[in-house]
Protein backbone atom coordinates (compact mmCIF):
# COMPACT_ATOMS: atom_id res chain seq x y z
CA UNK A 1 0.00 0.00 0.00
CA UNK A 2 2.73 2.46 -0.67
CA UNK A 3 3.65 4.50 -3.24
CA UNK A 4 6.66 5.77 -4.77
CA UNK A 5 6.78 8.37 -7.52
CA UNK A 6 9.47 9.92 -9.87
CA UNK A 7 9.76 12.39 -12.94
CA UNK A 8 12.62 12.76 -14.74
CA UNK A 9 12.78 16.64 -16.53
CA UNK A 10 15.16 18.37 -18.35
CA UNK A 11 17.92 18.20 -15.96
CA UNK A 12 16.19 17.27 -12.91
CA UNK A 13 14.50 14.47 -11.27
CA UNK A 14 11.35 14.72 -9.18
CA UNK A 15 10.54 12.55 -6.92
CA UNK A 16 7.65 11.52 -4.31
CA UNK A 17 7.32 8.86 -1.65
CA UNK A 18 4.63 8.75 0.73
CA UNK A 19 5.40 9.08 4.63
CA UNK A 20 3.26 6.04 6.05
CA UNK A 21 5.20 3.72 8.20
CA UNK A 22 2.23 0.67 7.96
CA UNK A 23 2.36 -2.52 9.94
CA UNK A 24 -0.90 -4.75 9.20
CA UNK A 25 -3.80 -2.56 9.29
CA UNK A 26 -1.76 -0.15 11.80
CA UNK A 27 -0.08 3.66 10.51
CA UNK A 28 3.28 3.70 12.84
CA UNK A 29 4.22 6.49 11.91
CA UNK A 30 3.27 9.52 9.30
CA UNK A 31 6.90 11.14 9.06
CA UNK A 32 8.91 8.35 7.80
CA UNK A 33 11.43 8.52 5.29
CA UNK A 34 11.61 5.81 2.34
CA UNK A 35 14.52 7.26 0.82
CA UNK A 36 18.01 6.36 0.70
CA UNK A 37 20.99 8.48 -0.13
CA UNK A 38 23.41 6.39 -2.36
CA UNK A 39 26.05 9.21 -2.91
CA UNK A 40 25.70 13.16 -3.51
CA UNK A 41 23.69 12.78 -6.84
CA UNK A 42 21.88 9.22 -6.82
CA UNK A 43 18.81 8.78 -4.55
CA UNK A 44 17.55 5.11 -3.91
CA UNK A 45 13.56 5.14 -2.83
CA UNK A 46 12.16 1.96 -1.66
CA UNK A 47 8.93 0.31 -0.54
CA UNK A 48 8.09 -3.53 0.50
CA UNK A 49 8.89 -5.19 3.12
CA UNK A 50 9.50 -3.47 6.44
CA UNK A 51 12.62 -5.10 7.08
CA UNK A 52 13.66 -6.56 4.36
CA UNK A 53 13.41 -2.91 2.47
CA UNK A 54 15.90 -0.81 5.15
CA UNK A 55 18.70 -3.66 4.90
CA UNK A 56 18.89 -3.94 1.66
CA UNK A 57 18.98 -0.38 0.88
CA UNK A 58 21.31 0.39 3.79
CA UNK A 59 23.62 -2.75 2.16
CA UNK A 60 23.57 -1.17 -1.14
CA UNK A 61 24.41 2.48 0.02
CA UNK A 62 27.24 1.35 1.97
CA UNK A 63 28.86 -0.90 -0.71
CA UNK A 64 28.07 1.85 -3.47
CA UNK A 65 29.97 4.79 -0.86
CA UNK A 66 32.80 2.01 -0.35
CA UNK A 67 33.08 1.82 -4.06
CA UNK A 68 33.31 5.25 -4.04
CA UNK A 69 35.86 5.60 -1.67
CA UNK A 70 38.13 2.75 -3.34
CA UNK A 71 38.09 4.52 -7.13
CA UNK A 72 38.08 8.32 -5.64
CA UNK A 73 35.10 9.19 -8.35
CA UNK A 74 31.44 8.25 -7.37
CA UNK A 75 29.28 5.53 -8.97
CA UNK A 76 27.06 6.81 -11.78
CA UNK A 77 23.18 6.33 -11.60
CA UNK A 78 23.48 3.76 -14.15
CA UNK A 79 26.46 1.84 -12.34
CA UNK A 80 24.58 2.21 -8.90
CA UNK A 81 21.14 1.08 -10.45
CA UNK A 82 23.01 -2.16 -12.15
CA UNK A 83 25.04 -3.17 -9.10
CA UNK A 84 21.65 -2.62 -7.34
CA UNK A 85 20.06 -5.00 -10.08
CA UNK A 86 22.68 -7.90 -9.71
CA UNK A 87 22.88 -7.91 -5.75
CA UNK A 88 18.61 -8.15 -5.80
CA UNK A 89 19.12 -11.06 -8.77
CA UNK A 90 21.42 -13.02 -6.38
CA UNK A 91 18.98 -12.54 -3.71
CA UNK A 92 16.30 -13.58 -5.58
CA UNK A 93 17.40 -16.97 -6.15
CA UNK A 94 18.07 -17.46 -2.65
CA UNK A 95 16.58 -18.91 0.20
CA UNK A 96 15.16 -15.66 1.74
CA UNK A 97 14.84 -13.09 -0.75
CA UNK A 98 14.65 -9.65 -0.43
CA UNK A 99 10.88 -8.18 -1.05
CA UNK A 100 11.95 -4.97 -2.04
CA UNK A 101 10.61 -2.53 -5.15
CA UNK A 102 12.84 0.49 -5.95
CA UNK A 103 13.11 4.05 -7.97
CA UNK A 104 16.80 4.70 -8.30
CA UNK A 105 16.76 8.45 -9.70
CA UNK A 106 20.18 10.24 -10.48
CA UNK A 107 21.67 13.26 -11.97
CA UNK A 108 25.05 12.92 -13.49
CA UNK A 109 27.22 16.22 -11.57
CA UNK A 110 29.48 16.85 -14.73
CA UNK A 111 26.85 16.61 -17.65
CA UNK A 112 23.81 17.16 -15.80
CA UNK A 113 22.08 14.43 -17.31
CA UNK A 114 18.84 12.60 -15.13
CA UNK A 115 18.24 9.61 -14.89
CA UNK A 116 15.14 7.12 -13.17
CA UNK A 117 15.72 3.10 -12.95
CA UNK A 118 12.33 1.49 -12.04
CA UNK A 119 13.44 -1.87 -10.27
CA UNK A 120 10.65 -4.39 -8.41
CA UNK A 121 11.76 -6.98 -6.23
CA UNK A 122 12.11 -9.73 -9.18
CA UNK A 123 15.10 -7.44 -10.06
CA UNK A 124 13.69 -6.60 -13.38
CA UNK A 125 15.57 -2.95 -13.96
CA UNK A 126 13.98 -0.84 -16.35
CA UNK A 127 14.65 3.31 -17.28
CA UNK A 128 12.12 5.12 -17.63
CA UNK A 129 10.90 8.85 -18.20
CA UNK A 130 8.66 8.72 -15.36
CA UNK A 131 7.96 5.79 -12.98
CA UNK A 132 5.36 4.71 -10.30
CA UNK A 133 6.03 1.97 -7.46
CA UNK A 134 2.92 0.25 -5.61
CA UNK A 135 -0.07 0.57 -6.29
CA UNK A 136 0.00 4.16 -7.73
CA UNK A 137 0.78 2.43 -10.40
CA UNK A 138 -2.62 1.90 -11.38
CA UNK A 139 -3.43 5.66 -10.71
CA UNK A 140 -0.80 7.63 -12.02
CA UNK A 141 0.80 5.97 -14.98
CA UNK A 142 -2.06 7.14 -17.13
CA UNK A 143 -2.04 10.88 -15.81
CA UNK A 144 1.42 10.85 -16.08
CA UNK A 145 1.01 9.58 -20.07
CA UNK A 146 -1.09 12.41 -20.54
CA UNK A 147 0.98 15.35 -19.50
CA UNK A 148 4.46 14.33 -19.53
CA UNK A 149 7.12 15.81 -21.78
CA UNK A 150 10.12 15.01 -21.43
CA UNK A 151 11.60 19.18 -21.52
CA UNK A 152 10.01 19.77 -18.81
CA UNK A 153 10.82 22.44 -16.10
CA UNK A 154 10.88 21.96 -12.23
CA UNK A 155 7.85 23.94 -12.23
CA UNK A 156 5.74 21.59 -14.87
CA UNK A 157 6.57 18.59 -13.27
CA UNK A 158 5.47 20.00 -9.70
CA UNK A 159 2.36 20.62 -11.23
CA UNK A 160 2.03 17.02 -12.95
CA UNK A 161 2.92 15.56 -9.47
CA UNK A 162 0.52 17.43 -7.96
CA UNK A 163 -2.25 16.07 -10.31
CA UNK A 164 -0.85 12.80 -9.64
CA UNK A 165 -1.27 13.05 -5.99
CA UNK A 166 -4.52 14.92 -6.56
CA UNK A 167 -5.70 11.82 -8.01
CA UNK A 168 -4.72 9.12 -5.26
CA UNK A 169 -6.27 11.43 -2.76
CA UNK A 170 -9.23 11.10 -5.03
CA UNK A 171 -9.56 7.54 -5.93
CA UNK A 172 -7.37 5.65 -3.78
CA UNK A 173 -8.88 3.55 -0.53
CA UNK A 174 -5.79 5.18 1.55
CA UNK A 175 -5.55 8.77 2.45
CA UNK A 176 -1.79 9.47 2.56
CA UNK A 177 -1.77 12.49 4.54
CA UNK A 178 1.84 12.69 4.02
CA UNK A 179 4.54 13.06 1.05
CA UNK A 180 8.23 13.90 1.10
CA UNK A 181 9.86 15.47 -2.06
CA UNK A 182 12.43 15.72 -2.88
CA UNK A 183 14.46 17.51 -6.03
CA UNK A 184 17.81 15.41 -8.00
CA UNK A 185 19.71 17.70 -9.77
CA UNK A 186 23.31 19.00 -10.76
CA UNK A 187 24.18 19.79 -7.75
CA UNK A 188 22.68 17.38 -5.71
CA UNK A 189 19.61 16.02 -3.56
CA UNK A 190 17.35 18.61 -1.94
CA UNK A 191 14.02 18.19 0.05
CA UNK A 192 11.24 20.45 -1.10
CA UNK A 193 7.78 21.54 -0.48
CA UNK A 194 4.72 21.43 -2.84
CA UNK A 195 2.25 23.98 -1.67
CA UNK B 1 7.92 -15.44 -0.56
CA UNK B 2 7.52 -19.53 -1.52
CA UNK B 3 4.01 -18.94 -2.61
CA UNK B 4 5.47 -16.25 -4.89
CA UNK B 5 7.86 -18.71 -6.10
CA UNK B 6 5.50 -21.01 -6.73
CA UNK B 7 3.47 -18.77 -8.56
CA UNK B 8 6.66 -18.31 -10.87
CA UNK B 9 6.86 -21.69 -11.48
CA UNK B 10 3.45 -22.10 -13.09
CA UNK B 11 3.05 -18.86 -14.96
CA UNK B 12 6.77 -17.47 -14.77
CA UNK B 13 7.22 -17.02 -18.67
CA UNK B 14 4.19 -15.15 -18.68
CA UNK B 15 4.46 -12.22 -16.14
CA UNK B 16 6.19 -9.87 -18.40
CA UNK B 17 4.91 -10.89 -21.91
CA UNK B 18 7.14 -10.88 -24.83
CA UNK B 19 7.42 -12.59 -28.43
CA UNK B 20 10.47 -14.06 -30.53
CA UNK B 21 10.55 -15.39 -33.45
CA UNK B 22 13.68 -16.84 -35.61
CA UNK B 23 13.52 -17.82 -39.62
CA UNK B 24 16.00 -19.11 -42.06
CA UNK B 25 16.68 -17.48 -45.51
CA UNK B 26 18.63 -18.43 -48.56
CA UNK B 27 22.39 -17.57 -47.12
CA UNK B 28 20.51 -15.26 -44.11
CA UNK B 29 18.31 -15.80 -41.19
CA UNK B 30 16.09 -13.53 -39.26
CA UNK B 31 15.79 -13.04 -35.47
CA UNK B 32 12.49 -10.59 -34.09
CA UNK B 33 10.90 -9.53 -31.33
CA UNK B 34 8.41 -7.26 -29.56
CA UNK B 35 9.17 -4.04 -27.32
CA UNK B 36 6.45 -4.60 -24.88
CA UNK B 37 7.61 -4.50 -21.08
CA UNK B 38 4.71 -5.49 -18.89
CA UNK B 39 3.85 -6.23 -15.52
CA UNK B 40 0.73 -9.44 -16.61
CA UNK B 41 -1.61 -6.64 -18.40
CA UNK B 42 0.10 -3.31 -17.46
CA UNK B 43 2.46 -1.82 -19.71
CA UNK B 44 4.99 -0.20 -18.28
CA UNK B 45 7.82 0.49 -21.21
CA UNK B 46 7.58 0.36 -24.91
CA UNK B 47 11.33 0.38 -25.54
CA UNK B 48 12.31 -3.02 -23.93
CA UNK B 49 14.17 -5.40 -26.48
CA UNK B 50 14.87 -8.97 -26.10
CA UNK B 51 16.98 -9.69 -28.83
CA UNK B 52 20.67 -9.70 -27.46
CA UNK B 53 24.06 -9.36 -29.79
CA UNK B 54 26.29 -12.19 -28.85
CA UNK B 55 29.00 -11.60 -32.00
CA UNK B 56 28.53 -9.97 -35.58
CA UNK B 57 26.56 -13.70 -36.77
CA UNK B 58 25.12 -14.84 -33.65
CA UNK B 59 21.97 -13.21 -31.91
CA UNK B 60 19.92 -14.54 -29.35
CA UNK B 61 16.21 -13.48 -28.49
CA UNK B 62 15.06 -14.19 -24.84
CA UNK B 63 11.19 -14.37 -24.23
CA UNK B 64 9.88 -14.57 -20.27
CA UNK B 65 10.57 -13.56 -17.27
CA UNK B 66 12.05 -9.81 -17.45
CA UNK B 67 14.39 -10.74 -14.45
CA UNK B 68 15.79 -13.60 -16.06
CA UNK B 69 16.04 -12.33 -19.52
CA UNK B 70 18.55 -9.30 -17.83
CA UNK B 71 20.37 -11.64 -15.75
CA UNK B 72 20.95 -14.49 -18.44
CA UNK B 73 21.93 -12.12 -21.53
CA UNK B 74 24.19 -10.45 -19.17
CA UNK B 75 25.79 -14.27 -18.07
CA UNK B 76 25.73 -15.29 -21.76
CA UNK B 77 27.46 -12.53 -23.36
CA UNK B 78 30.27 -12.82 -20.75
CA UNK B 79 30.96 -16.59 -21.68
CA UNK B 80 30.96 -15.58 -25.13
CA UNK B 81 33.58 -12.93 -24.29
CA UNK B 82 35.39 -15.16 -22.36
CA UNK B 83 35.22 -17.55 -25.26
CA UNK B 84 36.68 -15.44 -27.87
CA UNK B 85 39.75 -14.52 -25.57
CA UNK B 86 40.01 -18.14 -25.13
CA UNK B 87 40.02 -19.76 -28.28
CA UNK B 88 40.77 -16.40 -29.81
CA UNK B 89 38.15 -17.26 -32.74
CA UNK B 90 33.92 -16.38 -32.28
CA UNK B 91 31.83 -18.43 -31.60
CA UNK B 92 29.35 -20.63 -33.86
CA UNK B 93 25.84 -20.32 -33.33
CA UNK B 94 25.43 -24.17 -33.14
CA UNK B 95 28.33 -23.89 -30.28
CA UNK B 96 26.69 -21.11 -28.60
CA UNK B 97 23.00 -23.18 -28.66
CA UNK B 98 25.32 -25.75 -26.88
CA UNK B 99 26.25 -22.78 -24.32
CA UNK B 100 22.52 -21.81 -23.79
CA UNK B 101 21.62 -25.62 -23.22
CA UNK B 102 24.17 -26.36 -20.50
CA UNK B 103 24.04 -22.80 -18.74
CA UNK B 104 20.20 -23.15 -18.52
CA UNK B 105 20.28 -27.10 -17.26
CA UNK B 106 23.31 -25.69 -14.65
CA UNK B 107 19.74 -23.98 -13.22
CA UNK B 108 17.43 -27.54 -12.82
CA UNK B 109 15.80 -27.22 -9.81
CA UNK B 110 15.24 -23.36 -9.88
CA UNK B 111 15.00 -22.65 -13.39
CA UNK B 112 15.51 -19.10 -15.18
CA UNK B 113 12.21 -18.50 -16.79
CA UNK B 114 13.44 -17.50 -20.06
CA UNK B 115 13.03 -19.55 -23.80
CA UNK B 116 15.65 -18.59 -25.96
CA UNK B 117 15.37 -18.33 -29.80
CA UNK B 118 19.15 -18.53 -31.41
CA UNK B 119 19.75 -17.48 -34.69
CA UNK B 120 23.34 -16.85 -36.84
CA UNK B 121 25.67 -17.90 -39.68
CA UNK B 122 28.39 -20.59 -39.41
CA UNK B 123 31.81 -20.69 -40.02
CA UNK B 124 30.66 -21.40 -43.66
CA UNK B 125 27.65 -18.95 -43.68
CA UNK B 126 25.30 -21.56 -43.74
CA UNK B 127 22.20 -20.17 -41.69
CA UNK B 128 21.08 -21.78 -38.23
CA UNK B 129 18.45 -21.69 -35.67
CA UNK B 130 17.41 -23.14 -32.75
CA UNK B 131 15.19 -22.75 -29.58
CA UNK B 132 15.21 -23.98 -26.33
CA UNK B 133 12.72 -24.44 -23.47
CA UNK B 134 13.36 -23.50 -20.25
CA UNK B 135 15.64 -25.68 -18.45
CA UNK B 136 17.65 -26.27 -22.18
CA UNK B 137 15.99 -29.20 -24.40
CA UNK B 138 17.67 -28.03 -27.64
CA UNK B 139 15.02 -28.03 -30.69
CA UNK B 140 16.86 -27.41 -34.04
CA UNK B 141 14.69 -26.66 -36.74
CA UNK B 142 15.10 -26.06 -40.87
CA UNK B 143 12.56 -23.55 -41.12
CA UNK B 144 11.35 -21.21 -38.18
CA UNK B 145 11.37 -20.79 -34.19
CA UNK B 146 8.79 -19.12 -32.00
CA UNK B 147 9.14 -18.48 -28.27
CA UNK B 148 6.93 -16.22 -25.74
CA UNK B 149 3.28 -15.69 -24.59
CA UNK B 150 2.05 -15.20 -28.21
CA UNK B 151 3.92 -18.94 -29.59
CA UNK B 152 0.97 -20.43 -30.30
CA UNK B 153 -0.31 -17.54 -32.27
CA UNK B 154 3.39 -17.40 -34.12
CA UNK B 155 3.03 -21.04 -35.16
CA UNK B 156 -0.01 -20.84 -36.78
CA UNK B 157 1.18 -17.62 -39.32
CA UNK B 158 4.61 -18.90 -39.75
CA UNK B 159 3.65 -22.19 -40.89
CA UNK B 160 1.70 -20.29 -43.62
CA UNK B 161 3.75 -17.79 -44.62
CA UNK B 162 7.33 -18.76 -44.61
CA UNK B 163 8.40 -20.71 -47.60
CA UNK B 164 12.08 -22.30 -48.58
CA UNK B 165 15.12 -19.83 -49.86
CA UNK B 166 13.74 -16.48 -49.28
CA UNK B 167 16.38 -13.84 -49.79
CA UNK B 168 16.91 -11.01 -47.25
CA UNK B 169 14.58 -8.46 -47.99
CA UNK B 170 11.84 -11.30 -48.66
CA UNK B 171 12.28 -12.78 -45.31
CA UNK B 172 12.16 -9.02 -43.75
CA UNK B 173 8.66 -9.18 -44.83
CA UNK B 174 7.55 -12.94 -44.06
CA UNK B 175 9.42 -12.69 -40.69
CA UNK B 176 7.96 -8.88 -39.76
CA UNK B 177 4.15 -9.56 -41.21
CA UNK B 178 4.48 -13.06 -39.55
CA UNK B 179 4.81 -11.08 -35.71
CA UNK B 180 2.77 -8.14 -36.16
CA UNK B 181 -0.41 -9.96 -36.84
CA UNK B 182 0.30 -12.62 -34.63
CA UNK B 183 1.02 -10.23 -31.45
CA UNK B 184 -1.82 -7.88 -32.06
CA UNK B 185 -3.69 -11.23 -30.78
CA UNK B 186 -1.51 -11.26 -27.47
CA UNK B 187 -2.10 -8.94 -25.24
CA UNK B 188 0.84 -9.31 -23.72
CA UNK B 189 3.24 -8.58 -26.49
CA UNK B 190 3.34 -5.72 -29.14
CA UNK B 191 3.92 -2.35 -28.51
CA UNK B 192 6.45 -2.33 -31.70
CA UNK B 193 9.13 -4.77 -32.74
CA UNK B 194 12.36 -5.15 -33.80
CA UNK B 195 13.80 -7.04 -36.70
CA UNK B 196 17.50 -8.15 -37.17
CA UNK B 197 18.31 -9.89 -40.73
CA UNK B 198 22.15 -11.65 -40.82
CA UNK B 199 23.96 -11.68 -43.64
CA UNK B 200 27.19 -12.90 -44.44
CA UNK B 201 28.10 -9.27 -45.47
CA UNK B 202 26.38 -7.10 -42.93
CA UNK B 203 23.25 -6.48 -40.31
CA UNK B 204 20.62 -5.11 -40.98
CA UNK B 205 18.32 -3.59 -38.12
CA UNK B 206 15.08 -1.96 -38.87
CA UNK B 207 12.46 -0.94 -35.76
CA UNK B 208 8.88 -1.37 -36.66
CA UNK B 209 5.60 0.91 -35.59
CA UNK B 210 3.02 -1.13 -35.30
CA UNK B 211 -0.71 -0.53 -33.37
CA UNK B 212 -0.22 0.73 -29.71
CA UNK B 213 -2.71 -1.83 -27.71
Amino acid sequence: MEVLLGIQGKDFVLVASDALAITSIVAMKRNHNKTRKLNDNVLLMFSGEGGDSVQFCEFIQRNVQLNGIRRGYPLSTKAAANFTRVELAESLRSRHPYQVNLLIAGCDPDTGVPELYWMDYLASLKKLPFAVQGYGQYFCNSTMDRYYRPDMNLEEAKALMKKCINELKVRFIINFSDFVFQVVDKDGIKEIKLE
Amino acid sequence: MITFFLVLLQSGNEYNGGAVVAMVGKDCVAIASDKRFGLELLTLATDFEKIFKMNDKCYIGLAGLATDVQTLSEELKLKCDLYKLREEREITPKKFAHLVSSTLYDHRWGPYFCEPCIAGLDENNKPFICSTDLIGCINFAKDFVVCGTTARELYGICESFWEPDLGPEELFEVISQSLLNAFDRDSKSGWGAVVHIITPEKIITRHLKTRQD
